[in-house]
């Protein structure tokens, strides 16, 4: 597997989020899901993605530990590194 | 005694454009929205009307409900929260077919990338009362609420069901109607192979010539309250679901019932629950597709329902003419159409219609819009018809609020000016609305 950047992971995810709706001018490191009325739906969607583009499997009880936009990027840089 | 229910928002979004009342303008000024054998809403933009995140998780026939279902409750008076206990508002919108855009995209999704990668998001998309679900959660209605299902029926059901609910008391307010976005490769190729679409591309109800539907896409919405509690409110009251009657062909798959009789009892049982006789209706909206055998079992229906001096009196129009067949969304359109035109008091035409068929003898209101004229001193009434594949037959009786209440009813639809400078007389006793 090709070394995968934080920096590529947090741009893929921004896109992400703004496709599934979240205003881009609000997602930094730091706002929550909640804030950027991102539900378990739209999560699983990200998880889709994730699995596709780096071949990390997320799991139910990853995705609800999730509380913020760097918990995501961090978790899935961590998987991809392993 | 029966709880009344009134009609006091109407909203749809056609093949005509954006708007109730753009509906019945266009068609009454003899215009069609079907272009190239089919009528696709093609004004309609759901960016025009919905977030990133409201549309992309909503199918397009749960898209055209909102719209439709904004206008309405606009119309009524509505805001962001209903004018009731939210318990007390029920919600019925129907369809033919559901989200069939989504299924047929995630079924590409399916095959090209395997189930994994189904989207999570398909299923609240695709099911058929996602429409449903998603007036309720913008308008936070939280009475009962589902979707009904009775292919070319359903939107006519979605109305009969909510008038129910109030009569019944299980509330005191409902928004009804029905939705259809089922022009897909799919969808149009499964008719097709039916034999049930017009080859020539031409929707003309009871033409001699009419060789089958157009296929149509929209929503028509309709905002019921009791009639009560609207007057409490002091809402506007546009009409009257004064009756509701519904049966069974159990005969066909997809053929109607050559005789009509199902079809007229469904007819007698909407004009009984109103406590209307034949002589006292203005006017039929037909369910009229087009086809050899639906206008033909339609026609017998309502001469053995209305009878035949009564049948050949009452003009009847089919919207169809105009833009298509809408499917599951029909009824509530057809009913909205109707209650713009009792509210107007103009008839609106079934276009296309030129060659009699000699089987077919009603008044089908050729060529132009006509007035319609209050000859018994009653408020104005009509029926809409919606039968439907599998047999399911609906008639809705609608009633038109009286003339005071009506400062905007609308002589200028009309193509001739002067029936305006007639007073009184060429639109009869019930006088002219404005």
């Amino acid at each position: 597997m090709p070394a995968v950047t934080t920096e590529q992971v947090e741009s893929r995810v921004v896109e992400a989020l703004t496709s599934f709706g979240a205003d881009p001018e609000q997602i930094s490191r730091e706002s929550t899901f909640e804030e950027l009325d991102i539900d378990s739906l739209d999560l699983v969607e990200l998880a889709q993605i994730v699995e596709d583009e780096y071949g990390v499997v997320l799991k139910g009880e990853d995705m609800k530990e999730l509380q913020t936009v760097g918990d995501a990027v961090d978790l899935i840089v961590s998987r991809a590194e392993a | 005694m029966k709880r009344r229910v009134v009609i006091t928002g109407v909203g749809a979004v056609t093949p005509l454009g954006i708007g109730a009342r753009t509906l019945h303008e266009r068609w009454a000024a003899g215009q069609c929205g079907i272009v190239d054998g089919v009528g696709a809403c093609s004004d309609f933009d759901p960016s025009d009307f919905l977030s990133v995140k409201e549309a992309r998780r909503l199918d397009r026939f749960s898209q055209l409900a909102l719209v439709a279902a904004a206008e309405a409750l606009e119309q009524a008076g509505w805001a962001a929260e209903p004018p009731y206990d939210p318990l007390r508002v029920g919600c019925v919108i129907a369809t033919g077919i559901g989200g069939i855009h989504t299924i047929e995209s995630q079924h590409d999704v399916l095959r090209e990338r395997g189930p994994k990668m189904l989207s999570p998001l398909g299923i609240p998309q695709f099911m058929p009362n996602a429409a449903a679900a998603a007036v309720t959660m913008k308008y936070r209605l939280r009475g009962q609420s589902y979707g009904v299902v009775s292919a070319c029926s359903s939107g006519a059901h979605a109305v009969g069901c909510a008038l129910r609910m109030i009569q019944y008391g299980d509330a005191d307010a409902a928004v009804a109607g029905g939705s259809e976005a089922a022009l897909t490769v799919f969808g149009m190729g499964s008719f097709t192979s039916m034999q049930a679409l017009s080859p020539t591309g031409i929707s003309r109800p009871f033409d001699a010539r009419r060789d089958g539907f157009i296929m149509g896409e929209g929503a028509g919405v309709l905002v019921l309250e009791e009639e009560s509690a609207a007057r409490r409110r002091g809402a506007r009251i546009l009409g009257e679901v004064a009756g509701y009657g519904s049966t069974s062909d159990a005969y066909h798959l997809t053929a109607p019932e050559p005789h009509g009789e199902p079809a007229a009892r469904a007819i007698e049982l909407a004009l009984r629950d109103a406590g209307v006789e034949p002589e006292q209706l203005h006017y039929v909206n037909a369910h009229g597709t087009s086809t050899q055998l639906n206008d033909a079992a339609e026609t017998a229906a309502l001469k053995r329902a209305l009878g035949e001096e009564q049948a050949r009196r009452i003009p009847v129009s089919s919207t169809k003419s105009s833009i298509g067949h809408l499917l599951g969304a029909a009824g509530a359109v057809e009913a909205v159409a109707t209650v713009e035109t009792l509210r107007t008091r103009v008839i609106a035409p079934t276009l296309g219609y030129e060659v009699p068929d000699p089987e077919l003898d009603l008044d089908f209101v050729p060529g132009e819009a006509r007035p319609l004229i209050v000859t018994n001193g009653h408020p104005p009434t009509a029926i809409s018809n919606s039968f439907a594949f599998g047999g399911h037959n609906v008639t809705l009786v609608l009633r038109g609020a009286d003339a005071e209440l009506l400062p905007d009813a609308d002589a200028e639809l009309l193509p001739d000016a002067d029936v305006r400078e007639e007073p009184g007389e060429s639109r009869g006793e019930g006088g002219p609305a404005r």
